[in-house]
Order: C-alpha cells, then sequence, then structure tokens
C-alpha cells in the first residue's frame, strides 16, 4: 500500500505552489510519485531519492581527494573557519526556511559577518529601488480573483515560473474575473519573443537595455505629453495605446523579472516601474511585484528585515548592521578581496556568479552546506549535506508576494542525516564557545 | 594652519575604514594621541598608528587643521567623512566614500577616488584631479537626499549614478560619465565637460545639467524649448535647451510650472 500526501508545497520556484499531492511507500521513506506539479518542481522531490546521495559531510585533503567527517568535526571547522575570521562572507539562504536563516543570522552577529542572499544576483536591484520610493503591491490571491490586466516585464514564467500563469496571473477564473483568460489582457516586454510573449494580446519587443526609457515614456503619455516617435524600438501611437489600456483597466499588475533587474539602468528600471504603477493608481488600481526565483528568497529579506533591518547585502562586521549594494555586495566583496572566507547555505554561486568571484572563493576557506554535488562544492573544503528543506523537513517560506506559507515533510531524510537548521544550531553553539559569550 | 602628515607603513588585509582622518578629529590632540584613534579592519579595531606614521601637529581647531595623507590608499575608505572644516590633502588613489557627508572644508585628491564619493555631500570644496567612480555626489541607499551643497569637481570621468537625487550643490566632471546623470534629481547643478551616455535626467523634477559633448540616447520625457547662450564654468557657448522630466512630477511656482533645465552644447 502507498500513502497519498495532499496540499505538499513545492520548495522549488518563488510561486510556491501549495497544491501538490506526492505518493510515498508504506513505510514513509521513499518518494514514489509528484502529481500537480510542473516539471522542474516534480524534479526537485525525485532528487532527493537519487541513490548515489551523498549522507555524510566530507573534507578536502590536500591532495584535493575528500575524506568523510562527522557532523560534529564539520560543525567544529566551520565555526573555527567562521570565528578566526575577519570578515566572513556567508551567502546563500534562499532554498532553505526560515527558521534555519535565524539560526544563520545569530551566527552572522556573533562573527561580524556580511550576510547576503541570492537576491544580490535576482532581486536585489528590487530591493534598492523599494527602498528609495516604496511598492504598491498586493497577493496572487489579489491579481487571480481581480486582475483584468497583467504586464509581463523582463519576465518569461512560461519557463521560470510554470505553473505562475495557470495559478495566478492569466488563466484562472476567479470571484471578479470568471471568465479566466478570456477577461484578462496580458501585456509582455521582451526584447525576445518568448513563450511568455506568445501568449501575450500585447508584445512590446523592447530595444535591449531601453526598458527605463520606455516606462519613462509611458509615464510621459500618461500625462498626456508630446513623445519622441519612437522610443526604445516602440512607436509612439503604441505606447500611447497601451498607456491608455493601462489606465482603463479595473485592476492590473506589473510582474517583473531578471530581464530588468539585471539589465542596464538595473534599480533605476524598477523605481520607474515603481512610478509607473503609482502614476496608474491616480486613474484605478494597479500593483507591481517581482518574480521572485528561489523558493524561499523573500524569506531571507524578511527575516533579515526583521532581524537587521535591511534585506541583504547586510555587513555586521562593526557590531551594528550597515547595507550598501555595490559595497557589501557578494560579488564585489569577492572580486575586491574584502572578504577572508566563505560560507554557504541554500544556494550555488560556484553556478551562478561570474568565474571571476568563483576563482577567488577557490582561494578562500569556504563551506558549503547543499544536499547536492554543486559547481560551489568544488571549491569547497568542507561540503555538508543536509536534509532537503520542503521535502524531509518543513518550515516557514516566503512566497514572492511576502505571504508565509508553512512546507511539510513527506519523506524521511537519510538515516542520522542533519537539517540545515540542526546543523547551524551546532555551528551556532560552537561559536558561541569560541567567542566566550 | 598646522599640518599633518599622515604616510601609509602597513597595507591592511582587507581594507580600513579610516572615518577619523578629518580635521575634526585630529585638532588638537598630539601626534600620540592621533596614532590612537580607532580605524576598523572588518571586525577588527585596530589603531590609527598600526598603519600611519604620524608627524607634525594639527592646530587647535578643525578650521587650523591640514591633513596630508601619503602612501597608496587603494585601500583605504572614507577618509574625510563628514568633515566640518580644514583641509585634506590626498596624494594617491583612494577607495570608496571620500568626502562622503562632508559638510565644510576642502578635500584634494591627487589621485581617483571609488565609488559613493562625495555622498550626500552637504558643504564645501571637493576636487578630484583623477577620475571618480560610481554613485559620484548621490544619497545614501533609502535617502531622497543626495548631494545638498558645495562644490565637486572632478577632473577625469565619472561612473555611473552621478548625483541621483542631488538637491543641492554642484558637480563639475571634466571627463565623461557613464549611464544614469541626475537620476530624481531635484535641485542643484551638474556639469559634464565631455560626453554622457543615456538616462539622463531621468525622473527629473528640478535643477540643471549641462552636457558639452554629445549623449548617446535621450530621455523621451525631455522637449525641446530654445537655444540660449550660457557662460558655464568660464567657457561661453551656445546651448539646446530642453525641460523634463515631462513624466515626473513638477512643483508649481508663481502659477508656472518649474521643470528640470537640460542644456546639451549646440
Ligand atoms: S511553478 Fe514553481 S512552485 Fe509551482 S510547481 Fe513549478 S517549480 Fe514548484
Amino acid at each position: 500500500m502507498t500513502k497519498l500526501i495532499t496540499d505538499v508545497v513545492c520548495p522549488f520556484c518563488g510561486t510556491l505552489c501549495d497544491d501538490l499531492e506526492v505518493v510515498v511507500s508504506d513505510d514513509g521513506k521513499e518518494l514514489l510519485e509528484v502529481n500537480n506539479a510542473c516539471a522542474i518542481g516534480a524534479e526537485k522531490f525525485l532528487h532527493s531519492q537519487a541513490k548515489d546521495r551523498l549522507t555524510r559531510p566530507r573534507m578536502r585533503n590536500e591532495d584535493g581527494s575528500w575524506r568523510e567527517v562527522s557532523y560534529d568535526e564539520a560543525a567544529e571547522f566551520t565555526a573555527q573557519m567562521l570565528a578566526k575570521s575577519k570578515k566572513p562572507l556567508m551567502y546563500g539562504w534562499s532554498s532553505t526556511n526560515c527558521e534555519s536563516q535565524v539560526v544563520g543570522s545569530h551566527v552572522a552577529e556573533l562573527v561580524g559577518g556580511q550576510l547576503d542572499n541570492t537576491a544580490t544576483v535576482c532581486h536585489g536591484s528590487t530591493l534598492i529601488a523599494v527602498q528609495d520610493v516604496g511598492v504598491p503591491s498586493c497577493t496572487l490571491g489579489e491579481i487571480k480573483n481581480r486582475a483584468d490586466m497583467v504586464v509581463f516585464w523582463g519576465c518569461n514564467p512560461a519557463h521560470a515560473h510554470p505553473r505562475h500563469m495557470s495559478r495566478y496571473s492569466l488563466f484562472p477564473r476567479g470571484f471578479f474575473t470568471a471568465k479566466g483568460h478570456r477577461g484578462r489582457t496580458a501585456v509582455v516586454v521582451d526584447p525576445r519573443p518568448t513563450d511568455s510573449a506568445n501568449l501575450a494580446d500585447i508584445y512590446l519587443p523592447v530595444e535591449q537595455g531601453r526598458d527605463y526609457e520606455l516606462l519613462s515614456a509611458l509615464r510621459v503619455a500618461f500625462r498626456n505629453e508630446q513623445l519622441p516617435d519612437v522610443v526604445a524600438g516602440i512607436s509612439k501611437e503604441k505606447i500611447y495605446e497601451v498607456a491608455e489600456k493601462m489606465k482603463n483597466a479595473r485592476f492590473g499588475c506589473i510582474f517583473f523579472g531578471m530581464g530588468v533587474t539585471h539589465s542596464l539602468s538595473n534599480n533605476h528600471n524598477i523605481d520607474i516601474a515603481i512610478q509607473v504603477t503609482r502614476d496608474l493608481n491616480e486613474f484605478t488600481k494597479w500593483s507591481i511585484m517581482p518574480m521572485r526565483g528561489h523558493y524561499n528568497v523573500t524569506g531571507a529579506g524578511e527575516v533579515w528585515g526583521w532581524q537587521f533591518g535591511f534585506p541583504f547585502c547586510v555587513d555586521l562586521s562593526r557590531g551594528f548592521a550597515r547595507y550598501n549594494p555595490g559595497e557589501s555586495s557578494s560579488n564585489d566583496l569577492l572580486m575586491r578581496e574584502e572578504i577572508d572566507s566563505v560560507f554557504v547555505l541554500g544556494s550555488d554561486p560556484g553556478a551562478h556568479f561570474p568565474f571571476s568571484s568563483v576563482k577567488k572563493m577557490n582561494a578562500l576557506p569556504c563551506v558549503v552546506v547543499d544536499p547536492h554535488i554543486t559547481p560551489s562544492t568544488v571549491v569547497a573544503d568542507l561540503h555538508v549535506p543536509v536534509a532537503f528543506v520542503g521535502v524531509e523537513v518543513g518550515g516557514c517560506a516566503y512566497r514572492m508576494d511576502s505571504v508565509p506559507i508553512e512546507s511539510h515533510k513527506v519523506v524521511d531524510a537519510p538515516e542520522g542525516m542533519l537539517t540545515d537548521e540542526e546543523f547551524l544550531k551546532l555551528v551556532l553553539a560552537r561559536v558561541k564557545e569560541i567567542k566566550g559569550v | 594652519m598646522s599640518t599633518v602628515e599622515l604616510t601609509l607603513k602597513q597595507q591592511p588585509e582587507l581594507y580600513l575604514e579610516t572615518e577619523k582622518i578629518t580635521p575634526d578629529s585630529f585638532a588638537g590632540k598630539s601626534a600620540d594621541e592621533i596614532a590612537a584613534l580607532d580605524v576598523y579592519e572588518g571586525n577588527l579595531t585596530h589603531k590609527l598608528g598600526d598603519f600611519f606614521t604620524i608627524s607634525g601637529t594639527p592646530g587647535q581647531t578643525a578650521q587650523d587643521t591640514v591633513i596630508k595623507v601619503k602612501g597608496d590608499l587603494l585601500r583605504i575608505k572614507w577618509i574625510g567623512a563628514k568633515m566640518t572644516a580644514g583641509k585634506v590633502i590626498v596624494d594617491s588613489n583612494t577607495d570608496m566614500y571620500t568626502g562622503a557627508f562632508m559638510e565644510g572644508g576642502e578635500i584634494i585628491v591627487n589621485g581617483n577616488t571609488g565609488h559613493f564619493t562625495a555622498l550626500g555631500m552637504k558643504g564645501g570644496n571637493i576636487h578630484i584631479k583623477g577620475s571618480a567612480g560610481n554613485y559620484l555626489g548621490a544619497a545614501y541607499r533609502g535617502d531622497w537626499r543626495g548631494m545638498m551643497g558645495g562644490v565637486l569637481r572632478v577632473d577625469g570621468d565619472a561612473g555611473s549614478d552621478v548625483g541621483t537625487f542631488m538637491r543641492g550643490g554642484e558637480i563639475i566632471i571634466g571627463g565623461n560619465t557613464d549611464v544614469h546623470v541626475g537620476t530624481h534629481q531635484e535641485g542643484g547643478k551638474i556639469v559634464v565637460k565631455g560626453n554622457a551616455k543615456s538616462k539622463v535626467g531621468g525622473q527629473m523634477v528640478k535643477g540643471e545639467i549641462i552636457v558639452f559633448g554629445t549623449i548617446d540616447v535621450m530621455m523621451p520625457g525631455f522637449a525641446h524649448r530654445d537655444n540660449i547662450d550660457l557662460e558655464v564654468d568660464g567657457a561661453k557657448a551656445t546651448f539646446k535647451r530642453f525641460e523634463g522630466d515631462l513624466g515626473e512630477r513638477h512643483p508649481k511656482s508663481k502659477g508656472k510650472v518649474i521643470y528640470g533645465q537640460l542644456y546639451i552644447k549646440a
């Protein structure tokens, strides 16, 4: 007999779907089937079942080979490395639960570390813009039930957030949106004709790196001022037409992704998109929302927001929290050689950071906590495999609209494996002893 | 005026935060007392004397104090931050935050400065003989007040984000700038002797931007009004006058809407 577990939360992307169904073996040890998830979400669950999975920490030998060590030895090595560093970077925190993020924050505070999460290479520019000009936002539920116009700007949910459009933004029928996608106008702004653009009623092929100008042009159009004939590769007639449609929507939302957060103008793109949203609220109701990537990157920002006042790039070296992306951001710290050790949990900078940063990681003492073997573990001195959060241990995560959702455990982790939180607690206890606090 | 000379004798392993290198904190102190001032490297607190040899004596007040800083200062941050009077002469390149939040006095840098130079500057004079990094005279993250007063002169080039959220004072750049000049500007004057790339005056409310060279791509919210003759930093020329950003809010004065002014050499 197998067991069916319902209402499972998917710990992969920021859509945080909470309607998955998982079939497990009778003894609850084996995960057999995942239903309702998209392909990437299902893979995350099934990957935990890999037979060749690492189940114990491993330390690198002089000659580059690995030897198995106990979790206690791993915690000792990590605590010593962090406690001895003048400026340790503690990066990642986006594919783990808030409970672990809290323990990690305590460690960082004690060692005077640099806390940064994956927003630094993703929606960090969004967080900067939100701090500069605020943000009129809403929940995904409101969009499902109210939105009759959605704009996807520099994002491609068809591939990056596969169930976003079917669950929330484009297709679902909601309380005031009984016609589903037939009642919604979809606009896609992207230099590339993506699969999301194929679903759009209006597609604006913006010139690469000119989103700031196009967003500015919308604001000019809202105010009925004159525009040049062409802005960012789009004709003024088209811009006036879209501006008019946006003003006449009942409830709209701009979703945006890394096409605008990490192209020319970065935070200014989001800053002005927020001001577009604010302008529209003079006429009707509009919101704006980042398409957050890692399933709990939003949670990392929330936890540090309440602990330190800043959502990423937190510099605790002087005993109080400071924040300045450009200085306290991981890649700047690495490339400028501002740090002397690296601790990674819940992300894979080896795969996401520029090669020049990864080379610096390789040269520094480096601990990576990750269930998988990744490009980051390749440059680590110590690799600590842990239980899969959201699969083998539950915990709190924040969806892209900042709604906290409690995820559940569906199967047991292999015998004797620790969770992120348990390992961090071992490290915290040792750091306290070393620091005498 | 009395002069104190600091010479870097030991490079920090990481970077050093030296916001205490100001006439304000040196004034009235002996060389030993100056050597005992705190500097910071990561989570460690060191003494200024661990890294610099100190000679000479400061004046009794900040106003009477000159500080000369020598050596390779590329790993030194915050020189002259928050100073209110006196003079700091930096003899090499320096790192971030030189003259940040400065209120008065003078800084001369015989080299380049890093990012965030003169962040939130309120008054005084800064002259950088080389080039400056990004966020020159801009606002600190989340602050809506960039440079508010004083004169900031850079002989070379500047990076991106010159004068973001600027509200007063004057920035004069001898060379070129990267993208984003005067974003969210709400007062003050930015002069670019060379070329500016694009995103010039985006979200600008008030103030002036004067470009002697070219702008690759104009913001859509700037409208050409007329051509006028101006004398800028000693040079006379005819400029095309634009007003904007038309997509942004603007205040009214005596019933007239006040726009940001963008001048490009005709
Ligand atoms: S859309 Fe995202 S959260 Fe939903 S099932 Fe796919 S990967 Fe998981």
